[in-house]
This record gives structure tokens, C-alpha cells and sequence, in this order.
């Protein structure tokens, strides 16, 4: 970790502001810019801080670096981006991207993706992300002159590979078994952590109902008026610590989600191993058959069936010259075949290789994030406990002066 | 609350607290208490017509007008609304205390379901506790009778007395007496305690509301809990690391989902009914106010009517009198029994509510309880790998 960006530069992500403009389509649109600021971390002996450089990145800015990412980096688990919309809401939460807590959740998972990739050994190294911190005009055109499009596979094609191959490496069938209940535990988790969050709010919300009931109720009372006065006032205070209790929860259920979307991350990986595999398998094959047709040719036996050798059989054999020509044109296809075949083991090898290692890694962070975003939730439910002792212990005190 | 602690005969030593609750509170020394009734052991009676609940009434005593010292009787829903309408009659200015109603349409309860024989068989305790406690109700001859005939002797007893027809013909009068604007007579006092009622009729009518919504939220919060817990556990499979975390969290939302079940059966076995029969009682207070006014009404009228006449004033006056001693008795019964009745109900609200904070205050520590422990065995894993990490 020592070469880290993170290590180097303080990023964050500091504002967002709305702003409008044209789209490509020249139609009026309204978005969100965020404030990226960086600053070179001095070394003590300096002693001065270095000035803060800042620019203004949409998420759209995001998602590209992010593409850009995941295809030149086809071996490495790239952390995710915040969710595009809000998803998993309660009813009190809005699902309108324009809403100003979505925003400001989507600035701090801004931020941690930042943090994600110039903490990352690998991706922190790269040009063009650090032209994304410090680079404002020209960024987009350096980013698209890298060409990464072309090298995107196509969804089809991988998709073709995840059913066609035959020998994938049994570690990456069983991450990508892991990744798919990872992604299908956590929807759940997060689905039903909602629906609860909306009952508890309910519960806290429906004691408010008691402050002004008893505040009436005590104008015609004598001696238990100021008990009843008071303890509304703190079924009042009671109701009202829902929203801070739940705003703190959202923040847990951000930390869950950004595993949800590393799931994805984790499965991009398992398929571009996939994809590499099944391209080796049909090299090899392509090479076998190639090689079969050769010996045929060249021994004069046909041992499969094929057109060729039926269009010959009845319109005459070849000649020894074009027999000829053709072994020796498919020596040559052999010939780049195998080469080809060896360098593409060898970019398979290498990939298992460095991908694998990714893995651990992210495994690692996995443990220690998912354990400590664990401890942090009992955290906030001591903290909720704690509240609603103070609350009731200081009705009961009200109570029991009526 | 088991049979046990409704047999239990020595108020000063409840059982439980949920059944010091339900036992009625008495303002009187318990020392001084020589009539103790318990209804319990619901039994179901089919017959051709129809199906009945009938109750077992154990009654114990000291008392010289009582033949025995120990009396058990079956009553049905039907006798209670007897004794209370025979109460009514024979003390028309007093606070009777509220039965169960008939039917209850809140939670489409079934009519002989469980939970709705339980609920009506405690409030049918409470009921005749109550008329045993009260300096005046507790010396009715029908009272009497309903804790001690037999099932015959009770049915041969209810024919007699005023018939259903004299009975109506008192409901007419009654009506007509009150249109006569009794009210511009009433003491100011009176005024006061019906202006008073209307506005705690309201509250309590509120609070009623409340009380079942927040029993309502708190349920379906513990339908989501029940969900939640296990999809914790369901994760724990899959991984390695992390998996006693997640199952300890599982586990400690279990808990929490049994705190609230907890939390749930304490509202529901004391603030709920309590509300209810303040509920009753508001309507109950209002009625005998009228039946005051009433018997105002009836001097009011006959006064008027004296100083029309010119013949017969010597019987006039001799009737007159007698209203107004009627009048004054009943006057003063009312006075003493709502200073009696406001003094109950403080009492019955304070401990009522102090209850429902202590349980809320028993659900949060328990809750506290089972996070803490938790995080207190995921400090001790974090120690145990910082010192095979120092290993070499």
C-alpha cells in the first residue's frame, strides 16, 4: 500500500450543487454536479499544506471512469459507484434523485469510491483516474481516445462463453456461485431492513398521539395535571427520535449495498475468465480439427466425414499439386494456431494469476468492512436502547406523580 | 395470568404484577375487606336453542348476613346484566361499576374465541370486585342473592320484582321528566361534573384510539422482525469469516423480536382494558347525571304545579317534601361517590400508566441486554487476532 494514490493525496468530495444545461440532444435537463478537491499530502517536514485543487464531475463522469475501469482492468474487482436511483426506500425516504438526502448519501459514496480506487495497488496507478481528480476540461476526449469501447466484450458473447465452456476453473464457478448469493442475501436483507425501518417508525411516531391528548386532558384535571402535562412531553420527545435514529440507519444499509454492488463486480471478473477460457477452448479446438484435416490430406484417409471429401469423391479427386498446396497452407494455419493457443495460456495463466490475487484481497477488505459495518449496527441499537430508557424511565417518573 | 393467581385471596401479596393490575385496587385497608370473589373456569353449555358460556363464582366471607363462609355458583353473561340493571334500579344516583360489552367489533374477535372469553372473564372480576368495594352496593340484597343462589333459586328470584312493563313505564316518565328542563335547577356542582365528563369522555375516548393503533403498529413491526432475523442467519452459510457475527446478530434480533411479544401482552392485559372501562365508565357517568337531573325534575314539576293549585296544598306539600329529601339523598349519594370515583380513577390511571413505562422500560433493557453482549463477544474475537497476528 505504500505506492497508493490515497496515501499521496487527500481527495474528497466536498459539494454537490444542481445545475442545468443542454444534453446532447440540445434539451434542458437538470443534474448534479459534485466538487471533487485534492491536496497533495506534504510530508511533515514541509510544514506548509499544499493548496487544495478542486473541479466539478457529474455522475455520469463517474460511470464513465468506472467503465473505463472495469475493461482495462478486466482482472481486478473494481469497487462500485452509489446506486444510480434510490432503491430499497422505506416511506419516508424519497426515491427522487433531485432529493437533497439521496444526494447528499451519493456524495459520501462518491467520495468512498474515490478512496476505493487510490487505496487500490493496481487501479491507483492509472492515468486517466488521476486526470479524473485533477484534469477539469478535455477529460471525456482523453478518456474516449483510449479506445476502452473496442475492448469491451459484448454482453451476448459472454454469455455464450458462461453456457458453452467446458473447463472453467472450479475457484472462479465457485465465486461465481458465492457472488449470486451474496447479490440475492443482501437484496433480502435490505428489502426486509426496509419494511421494518417503516414499522418502527410507525411505533415511535403513533406515541406523539399521547402528548397532545394528555396536555388536553390536564387542563381539567387538579392534581394529576402536571403529570400528565410533562409525561405528554415526553412521548413527544420519544416520537421525535425516530428520524435521527433511522437517518443513522440509512448510512448502515449504504455499507451493505456497496457489497451488494461489489457482488456485480465479482461476477464481471468471474466472467472475463470465462470468456478467456471458452476463446482457449475453441482455439484448441479450431487447432485439433485443423490438424485432423491436415493428417487427412496428407495420408489420403479420410477418417470424418466432410463435404469436401464427398464433393471430391464425386467430382473427381485433386491433384497432387493442390493436395499439396493445401497442406501447406494449413501447416501454416497450425503453425500461428499454436502459437496463438500458447500465448492465449499464457494470458489465461497470467489472468488466474493476478485476478486470484485481486480476490484475496477483496476478501480480506470484504471481512473486515462487512464486520465492522455488523458491530457498528449493534452500536446503533444500543444507542436506540439507551434513548428509550432515558425517555421512559422519565415518564414513569411523571406517571407516577399523578 | 393462571388460575392460580386469580384464586389468590390475599390482596396485600399479589402474585404478579400483571395480576395486581387486574385485581381491582382498593382504597381500603385490606385487613378490613371480609367479602373476596373470584370468576374464573369459563365452561361451555350447549343446549337445542343455544350455546352459552357460563362462569363459576367463588365467593369467600365473614360477614354474619351471609348463611356460609364459602360460596361457588355458575353464572351466565345474562345474570350480570341483571344484577347490574337491578343496581341501577335500587341506586339510581350511584357509579355502577362497567360490564364487558355484548359484542366487541374492534379486531373482528370471534364471539367464543379464546381471547375474548379470557378478556370478558377478567372484566367480569373486576366488575363484581368492584360492587364488593363500594360502601353502598356491597350491602344490596341482590348482590347477595347473585353470589349465592343456586342456578333455580336465582331464576325463580329474577321473575319476581317490577315487571318489564312497569319498567318501561318508569323509562317513559323518566324521558318526559327531563324534557321539563331539569337543568335550570341543577346545583352548580352538577354542572361542573358533567362539564368535566364531557371533556374526559372525549380524552379518554382518544387515548382508547391511541392505545390500540400503537398495539397495532407494534404488532406489525414484530411480523417484519420475525423476517429479518433469519435472513441473517441464511447469510452466515455462504461465508466464513464473517459467519458467528451474522449469526449473533440474528440471535440478538430473535431476542429483540420476543422483547416486543413481551411488550405487546403487556398493553394488551393492562392498558387496553383499563382504557375500555374508562371508556364504559365515562357513558355510565353521564347516565346517572341524567338520572339525577331527573329526580330533580320530578320535585321541579311537582313545585310548579303547587303553585297552580288552588285546592288539596296540604297533600302537595306533604309530596313535595318527600322529593325533596328524594332529592337530597340523592344529591349527596352522587357527591360521595364521584369524590370516590375521581380518587379510584387517578389511582388507576397513575398505576396504569407507570406499568406501561415500566414494560417499555423492561423492553429496552432487555433489547440493551442482548446488543451488548454481543458486541462484548465481537471485541473478544477482535483480540484474540491481534495476538496471533504479534506471532511470529
Amino acid at each position: 500500500m505504500e505506492d497508493c494514490l490515497a496515501k499521496k493525496m487527500e481527495i474528497t468530495v466536498s459539494e454537490a450543487e444542481k445545475r442545468t444545461g443542454r444534453n446532447a440532444m440540445n434539451i434542458q435537463e437538470t443534474y448534479t454536479a459534485y466538487l471533487i478537491e485534492t491536496r497533495a499530502v506534504e510530508s511533515q517536514s514541509e510544514g506548509q499544506c499544499a493548496p487544495v485543487e478542486s473541479l466539478w464531475r457529474r455522475y455520469s463522469e463517474f460511470e464513465l471512469l468506472r467503465n473505463y475501469l472495469s475493461v482495462t482492468y478486466p482482472h481486478i474487482v473494481v469497487p462500485p459507484l452509489p446506486e444510480k436511483r434510490a432503491d430499497f426506500v422505506w416511506h419516508k425516504l424519497s426515491a427522487d434523485n433531485m432529493d437533497p438526502d439521496f444526494v447528499e448519501r451519493r456524495r459520501i459514496g462518491l467520495e468512498n469510491f474515490l478512496l476505493r480506487v487510490a487505496s487500490h495497488p493496481v487501479l491507483c496507478q492509472d492515468k486517466i483516474f488521476y486526470s479524473f481528480l485533477t484534469q477539469e476540461g478535455g477529460w471525456k476526449e482523453m478518456v474516449n481516445e483510449t479506445g476502452f469501447q473496442l475492448k469491451a466484450d459484448s454482453r451476448l458473447k459472454a454469455l455464450n462463453a458462461t453456457f458453452r465452456v467446458k473447463n472453467p476453473d472450479k475457484r472462479f464457478t465457485e465465486l461465481k456461485h458465492y457472488s449470486d448469493e451474496l447479490q440475492s442475501v443482501i437484496s433480502h436483507l435490505l428489502r426486509v431492513r426496509a419494511r421494518v425501518a417503516d414499522r418502527l417508525y410507525g411505533v415511535y411516531k403513533v406515541h406523539g398521539n399521547y402528548g397532545r391528548v394528555f396536555s388536553e386532558w390536564s387542563a381539567i384535571e387538579k392534581e394529576m395535571g402536571d403529570g400528565l402535562q410533562s409525561a405528554g412531553h415526553h412521548m413527544d420527545v420519544y416520537a421525535a427520535s425516530i428520524d435521527d435514529i433511522l437517518e443513522e440507519e440509512e448510512h448502515y444499509a449504504d455499507q451493505l449495498k456497496e457489497y451488494l454492488f461489489y457482488a456485480e463486480a465479482l461476477r464481471a471478473v468471474c466472467r472475463k475468465h470465462e470468456l478467456m477460457q471458452y476463446d482457449l477452448e475453441m482455439a484448441a479446438q479450431d487447432l485439433t480439427s485443423k490438424k485432423q484435416q491436415c493428417e487427412e490430406l496428407a495420408t489420403g484417409t479420410v477418417r470424418t466425414f466432410s463435404l469436401k471429401g464427398m464433393t471430391s469423391k464425386l467430382f473427381g479427386q485433386e491433384t497432387p499439386e493442390q493436395r499439396e498446396a493445401k497442406i501447406k497452407v494449413l501447416e501454416e494455419q497450425i503453425q500461428e494456431g499454436e502459437e496463438q493457443l500458447k500465448s492465449k495460456n499464457l494470458e489465461g495463466r497470467d489472468f488466474v494469476k493476478s485476478a486470484w490475487a485481486d480476490i484475496e484481497r477483496f476478501k480480506e477488505q470484504k471481512n473486515h468492512d462487512l464486520k465492522e459495518a455488523l458491530i457498528s449496527y449493534a452500536v446503533m441499537q444500543i444507542s436506540m436502547c439507551k434513548k428509550g430508557i432515558q425517555v421512559w424511565t422519565n415518564a414513569k417518573e411523571c406517571f407516577s406523580k399523578m | 395470568t393462571s388460575l392460580a393467581e386469580v384464586n389468590s385471596f390475599s390482596p396485600s401479596m399479589p402474585i404478579s404484577p400483571s395480576s395486581m393490575i387486574n385485581q381491582y385496587k382498593f382504597e381500603d385497608e385490606p385487613e378490613l375487606r371480609d367479602l373476596f370473589i373470584t370468576v374464573d373456569d369459563p365452561e361451555s353449555h350447549i343446549t337445542a336453542i343455544e350455546t352459552f358460556i357460563t362462569y363459576r363464582v367463588v365467593t369467600k366471607t365473614s360477614r354474619s348476613e351471609f348463611d356460609s363462609s364459602e360460596y361457588e355458583v355458575r353464572r351466565r353473561y345474562q345474570d350480570f346484566l341483571w344484577l347490574k340493571s337491578k343496581l341501577e334500579e335500587a341506586h339510581p344516583t350511584l357509579i355502577i361499576p362497567p360490564l364487558p360489552e355484548k359484542f366487541i367489533m374492534r379486531g373482528m374477535v370471534e364471539r367464543f374465541s379464546d381471547e375474548f372469553i379470557e378478556t370478558r372473564r377478567k372484566a367480569l372480576h373486576k366488575f363484581l370486585n368492584r360492587i364488593a368495594d363500594h360502601p353502598t352496593l356491597t350491602f344490596n340484597e341482590d348482590f347477595k342473592i347473585f353470589l349465592t343462589a343456586q342456578a333455580w333459586e336465582l331464576s325463580s328470584h329474577k321473575k319476581q320484582g317490577p315487571g318489564l312493563l312497569s319498567r318501561m313505564g318508569q323509562t317513559v316518565r323518566a324521558v318526559a321528566s327531563s324534557v321539563r328542563g331539569a337543568v335550570k335547577n341543577r346545583p352548580g356542582m352538577f354542572t361542573e361534573i358533567n362539564n368535566y365528563m364531557e371533556t374526559f369522555s372525549q380524552k379518554i375516548n382518544l387515548l382508547d384510539k391511541i392505545a390500540h393503533r400503537i398495539y397495532k403498529e407494534e404488532r406489525d413491526y414484530f411480523n417484519e422482525m420475525k423476517e429479518y432475523g433469519p435472513i441473517h442467519t441464511l447469510w452466515s452459510a455462504s461465508e466464513e469469516d464473517i459467519a458467528d457475527s451474522l449469526k449473533g446478530i440474528a440471535s440478538c434480533i430473535d431476542r429483540c423480536c420476543k422483547a416486543t411479544e413481551k411488550r405487546m401482552a403487556g398493553l394488551s392485559e393492562n392498558l387496553l382494558p383499563i382504557l375500555h372501562e374508562y371508556v364504559l365508565y365515562s357513558e355510565i357517568l353521564m347516565g346517572v347525571l341524567k338520572r339525577r337531573d331527573q329526580i330533580q325534575g320530578e320535585l321541579d314539576s311537582k313545585v310548579d304545579a303547587l303553585a297552580n293549585r288552588k285546592t288539596e296544598k296540604d297533600l302537595f306539600s306533604e309530596e313535595i317534601g318527600k322529593l325533596e329529601d328524594k332529592v337530597e339523598r340523592a344529591n349527596n349519594a352522587l357527591k360521595a361517590d364521584w369524590d370516590r370515583w375521581k380518587q379510584n380513577m387517578q389511582c388507576d390511571m397513575r398505576s396504569t400508566f407507570t406499568n406501561v413505562a415500566e414494560n417499555n422500560l423492561r423492553f429496552y433493557e432487555e433489547c440493551l441486554a442482548t446488543w451488548e453482549s454481543f458486541l462484548a463477544s465481537q471485541s473478544v474475537d477482535l483480540h484474540v487476532e491481534e495476538d496471533s497476528e504479534d506471532r511470529p
